[in-house]
C-alpha cells in the first residue's frame, strides 16, 4: 500500500490547513516581534563595547536554553503576570497558546538578527563612512542611504536564519497550547504513527525552505533596487498569513475545547469525548499535546473548557499534598480543593490510571518477586526507567521511601519506549501505568504495593469555570461516567499502540464507545 | 598672489588620545589660503596633514584656535550644512559601490533637496567636465570603473553642489603614473576654469610642486614651511631642502637624458 493511500495519511491531510496556518501565524509574528525588538538594540549597541557585549551574551544564553524548556517557562512566567495585571489594572489575558509562544520563540529569534545586524554594520568599510559623512549626509542619512544598504547581505542571512530556527523550533508549541505543526509529532510519538512524524516534520521543513526563499527573494529586490521583487517577496507572505487566518474568521471557534496531555490515553479519551459532543450536536475542538504542568491552568483560566485529569496527580502535584489518603476520601477533598478554583469535578470514569513497578512476567517468577516489598530485596542490583516526570514526582519518593528502593540506575524515556526496553531486559523494572495496553501486550506483571504508598489515580472528567452549569455539556458527557473499567481502558490503549489506520485515536475512540455504550 | 584669504587657520591644534598620553596631531598651525589658490600640503604619515583636512569641514572639531572660512569661524556652523557647501574628493575615490555613477555623482544635490531633473542635467554636465562618456558610464556600477575613471566620478561628485572651496586627500596616490598626471592635470585645468579654491594632500612633493600655486609642508603636527615651488626651494629649512632634493635630481636626470625638453 501506498503512503499515499494510507488512511492515516488521510487523516493527516485534513489537519494540514488549520495545523500550518497555525504554524504560520505564530512563526510570523515571532519573527516580526523578534525583528522589531533586536533591530533598534542593534543600531543602539553597535557602538557601545559593554551594550554590545551584554546584549550578544544574554542572546546566546538564551539559544543555550532548549527550544522546549523556554516555551514552557514563559507558560508561568506570564500566568503569573495575567495575575498581576487583572489585579493591578483589571485587565486579564490569556497565558496559553499564542502569547508564550510568540513571546519564546521571539527571543529565540533575537540571537542571529543582533549578531548579524552588528556584524553587518561594523564591517562596512570605514573609508565609506568618512564619504558619506564628508559629502554631507547626517548619521541617519548615511546610515540608512550607506551602512544598511551595504550591510544589507549580512543582515538578511541572520533574518533568514532566524525564520528557519523559528519555523522549526515553533513545532515545540504544541505542548503549551499553541497549535502547530508539532501537534503531527507530538500526536504521532506518542501514538507511535510515524506516518504523523514525519508528515510534520516535512511539513515544517518545506515550510522553512518556502519562507526562507521568499526573504532570499526580498534581499535580492531590495540589494537589486527592484520594488516588484520585494514587493513580490512581501506579498506572497502577508498573502500566507491572511490565507491562514481565513479558516478562523470563516468558520469561527468551536464552542468547547477539549485538553489532552502527552499520552495514547489522552488522545483517545478526547476523541470520545469530542465525538459524544458532536453527537450532542456541540461544536467541540481538541487541543492536545498539552504537558502536564500547563493543563491544569489552561483548564482554571477557561483556556480549554474539559479534560481528563488523574486524582492523585492533581493531589500531589498540583495542590502539594503529602498525606495519603483512601481513594473516596481523596476525591472528596480534592473536591474541596478544586472547588476553591471554582473547577468543576464531574465524576469519574470508572478506571485508574496509576503508577506501576511494572516487569516482565517470566523474570519476576523467577526471582520470586509479586510485590513492591519482593522487589525492594533485588534492587541494588536493578535498573529502572520512568516517563520524564516520574522520578521529581512526590510519589516516587514516597514509594522509595516507604520501600527502601535503592536501584542501581534510573533512566528517563519516553513512555512507549519504556515498555519495549523492559521486555527486551534492557532495564529491569518501568514505573509503568497501570491502565497502559502495553503491559498485556509485552507479559509484563504489575507489581502490588501492599503498603499503598502509590497514590489512587482514579481517572476523572474536570469542567472549567464557566462550564460549571453549562447543563448541554454535563448531559452529553454523563454517559462516560462510570463506564470505563480498567480492562476496556487497556485494550483501549493496546489498539492505539499499535501501528496501522485501526489505532489512530480516532478509531479507538470509536471502538470504545461501541463497548462502553452497550 | 595677494588675494583675500578664503580659509584660515588661527593658531589650531588637535590632539588625539594615544596610548603613552594624548598624541598632538596638530600643533599650532596658523595659515591663510586666498581665494582660487591651490594649496597641497605634503608631509609623511603621522605629520596631521590629514588632521588638518578634516578639521577644515568639521569632521572633528580643533582643542584650540580657530578656522575660518570667508571670515565665518565654522565652529559656529552647522557642520552637515558645511560639509555640503564643501568638495570632499577621497583616497580611492570612495564611491558608494552600491550606487550608480549617476547616484553618486548626485548624491550631494540630493541631500539638498534638488529637485530630480536637475539632477539628471547636472550629472550629465559634470560628465562631460570630467570627460566621460554621459551614456557609457551613467548607469554604470563604481566596481566596472577602472581606477581613473572611479576618480574622475569623485572629482564629479565633489564639484555637483557648486562649491567654492574642494578638499582632497591622496586623491590619486594609488593610479598608475600615467593615469596620475593626466588627471593631476585635468583636475587643476577644472581650478582654474570653474575658480575653486583647492586644499590637497599628497605625500609626492612632485606632484604637489607640479600642480599647486603653494605648498604647505608638515612634520610632527606643525607647519614647517609654506611657499611657491621657487620659495620652497630656497629654504633654508632642512626637512624642506631634504624633501626638495628628489625632484631637483630628478630634474636634472631628466634633463639630460631628454636634452630638447629642457630648452624651457
Amino acid at each position: 500500500m501506498s503512503v499515499l493511500s494510507d488512511p492515516r495519511f488521510a487523516e493527516a491531510l485534513s489537519h494540514l490547513a488549520d495545523y500550518l496556518g497555525s504554524h504560520l501565524r505564530v512563526s510570523v509574528a515571532a519573527l516580526a516581534l523578534g525583528l522589531i525588538v533586536s533591530f533598534p538594540l542593534a543600531l543602539v549597541a553597535r557602538n557601545r563595547p559593554a551594550l554590545r557585549s551584554l546584549l550578544l551574551g544574554l542572546a546566546s544564553v538564551v539559544q543555550t536554553v532548549p527550544g522546549l524548556a523556554l516555551l514552557a517557562l514563559f507558560y508561568p512566567l506570564l500566568l503569573a503576570l495575567a495575575a498581576l495585571t487583572s489585579r493591578w489594572f483589571g485587565l486579564s489575558f490569556s497565558a496559553f497558546g499564542f502569547l508564550p509562544a510568540v513571546l519564546a520563540l521571539a527571543l529565540y529569534s533575537m540571537l542571529p538578527v543582533l549578531r548579524n545586524t552588528i556584524t553587518g554594520l561594523n564591517g562596512v568599510d570605514a573609508g565609506l563612512i568618512e564619504a558619506a559623512k564628508g559629502v554631507g549626509m547626517t548619521e541617519h542619512q548615511a546610515l540608512r542611504m550607506v551602512e544598511l544598504p551595504l550591510a544589507l547581505p549580512v543582515i538578511m542571512a541572520g533574518i533568514r536564519t532566524a525564520a528557519v530556527w523559528v519555523i522549526g523550533t515553533a513545532t515545540l508549541s504544541t505542548p503549551i497550547g499553541q497549535t502547530s505543526l508539532g501537534n503531527y509529532i507530538f500526536a504521532g510519538l506518542q501514538t507511535q504513527n510515524w506516518v504523523l512524524v514525519v508528515f510534520g516534520c516535512v511539513a515544517a521543513a518545506v515550510l522553512a525552505l518556502v519562507v526562507d526563499q521568499l526573504l532570499a527573494l526580498i534581499e535580492h529586490g531590495l540589494r537589486r533596487r527592484s520594488r516588484a521583487r520585494v514587493a513580490l517577496g512581501t506579498a506572497t507572505i502577508a498573502l500566507m498569513v491572511v490565507a491562514s487566518l481565513l479558516p478562523s474568521l470563516a468558520g469561527g471557534s468551536a464552542r468547547y475545547v477539549i485538553g489532552a496531555k502527552t499520552f495514547t490515553e489522552q488522545y483517545v479519551l478526547s476523541a470520545l469525548i469530542s465525538d459524544r459532543l458532536q453527537a450532542a450536536g456541540l461544536s467541540a475542538a481538541t487541543r492536545a499535546g498539552l504537558g502536564s504542568s500547563v493543563i491544569y491552568g489552561a483548564l482554571r483560566n477557561g483556556d480549554i473548557d474539559l479534560y481528563v485529569e488523574y486524582s492523585g496527580t492533581l493531589w500531589a502535584n498540583q495542590f502539594h499534598h503529602n498525606e495519603q489518603l483512601p481513594r473516596a476520601a481523596l476525591l472528596e477533598a480534592l473536591k474541596q480543593d478544586l472547588a476553591k478554583d471554582k473547577v468543576t469535578l464531574l465524576g469519574e470514569l470508572g478506571f485508574e490510571n496509576a503508577y506501576a513497578l511494572v516487569m516482565p512476567r517470566k523474570k519476576a517468577e523467577a526471582l520470586g518477586i509479586r510485590s513492591i516489598e519482593d522487589l525492594a530485596r533485588h534492587t541494588a542490583q536493578m535498573s529502572i526507567a520512568g516517563d520524564y516526570e516520574f522520578f521529581s514526582r512526590p510519589e516516587w519518593a514516597a514509594l522509595r521511601d516507604a520501600y527502601g528502593l535503592t536501584f542501581r540506575a534510573q533512566r528517563q524515556m519516553q513512555p512507549d519506549f519504556m515498555y519495549a526496553a523492559v521486555a527486551s531486559g534492557e532495564v529491569d523494572v518501568i514505573a509503568g501505568y497501570t491502565s497502559d495496553g502495553l503491559t498485556a501486550k509485552y507479559d509484563l506483571v504489575v507489581l502490588g504495593d501492599p503498603k499503598q504508598a502509590i497514590p489512587p489515580y482514579d481517572a476523572i472528567l474536570l469542567l472549567s469555570p464557566r462550564r460549571a452549569d453549562d447543563r448541554a455539556l454535563q448531559d452529553a458527557l454523563r454517559p462516560l461516567l462510570g463506564r470505563i473499567d480498567i480492562a476496556t481502558m487497556q485494550q483501549a490503549n493496546l489498539r492505539a499502540s499499535g501501528s496501522d489506520a485501526e489505532s489512530s485515536p480516532r478509531a479507538v475512540a470509536r471502538w470504545l464507545w461501541s463497548k462502553i455504550s452497550k | 598672489m595677494p588675494r583675500t584669504p578664503l580659509i584660515t587657520y588661527g593658531n589650531v591644534r588637535k590632539s588625539f588620545p594615544g596610548t603613552t598620553g594624548a598624541v598632538t596631531a596638530v600643533d599650532d598651525v596658523s595659515l591663510d589660503i586666498a581665494e582660487g589658490e591651490f594649496l597641497a600640503i605634503v608631509g609623511g604619515s603621522g605629520s596631521g596633514k590629514t588632521t588638518l583636512l578634516r578639521l577644515t569641514n568639521r569632521l572633528i572639531a580643533p582643542d584650540s584656535g580657530t578656522i575660518r572660512i570667508a571670515g565665518e569661524d565654522i565652529g559656529h556652523l552647522e557642520p552637515v550644512a558645511l560639509r555640503r557647501r564643501i568638495g570632499n574628493v577621497f583616497q580611492n575615490a570612495a564611491l558608494f559601490p552600491h550606487m550608480t555613477v549617476a547616484a553618486n555623482i548626485g548624491i550631494t544635490p540630493r541631500l539638498l533637496g534638488t529637485p530630480t531633473h536637475e539632477i539628471a542635467a547636472r550629472v550629465d554636465e559634470l560628465l562631460d567636465l570630467v570627460q566621460l562618456d554621459r551614456t557609457a558610464h551613467r548607469d554604470r556600477l563604481p566596481d566596472e570603473l577602472s581606477g581613473g575613471q572611479r576618480q574622475r566620478v569623485g572629482v564629479a561628485r565633489a564639484l555637483a553642489a557648486r562649491p567654492r572651496i574642494v578638499l582632497m586627500d591622496e586623491p590619486f596616490g594609488a593610479l598608475d603614473p600615467l593615469t596620475r598626471d593626466t588627471l593631476g592635470q585635468d583636475y587643476r585645468a577644472l581650478h582654474d576654469k570653474l575658480g575653486l579654491t583647492t586644499v590637497m594632500i599628497t605625500h609626492d612633493i612632485t606632484e604637489a610642486l607640479l600642480l599647486a600655486d603653494r605648498v604647505a609642508v608638515m612634520r610632527g603636527g606643525r607647519l614647517v614651511e609654506v611657499g611657491t615651488p621657487a620659495e620652497l626651494a630656497a629654504s633654508r629649512e632642512p626637512y624642506v631642502a631634504e624633501l626638495m632634493t628628489t625632484p631637483r635630481r630628478q630634474a636634472a636626470r631628466l634633463a639630460a637624458l631628454l636634452p630638447e625638453s629642457g630648452a624651457a
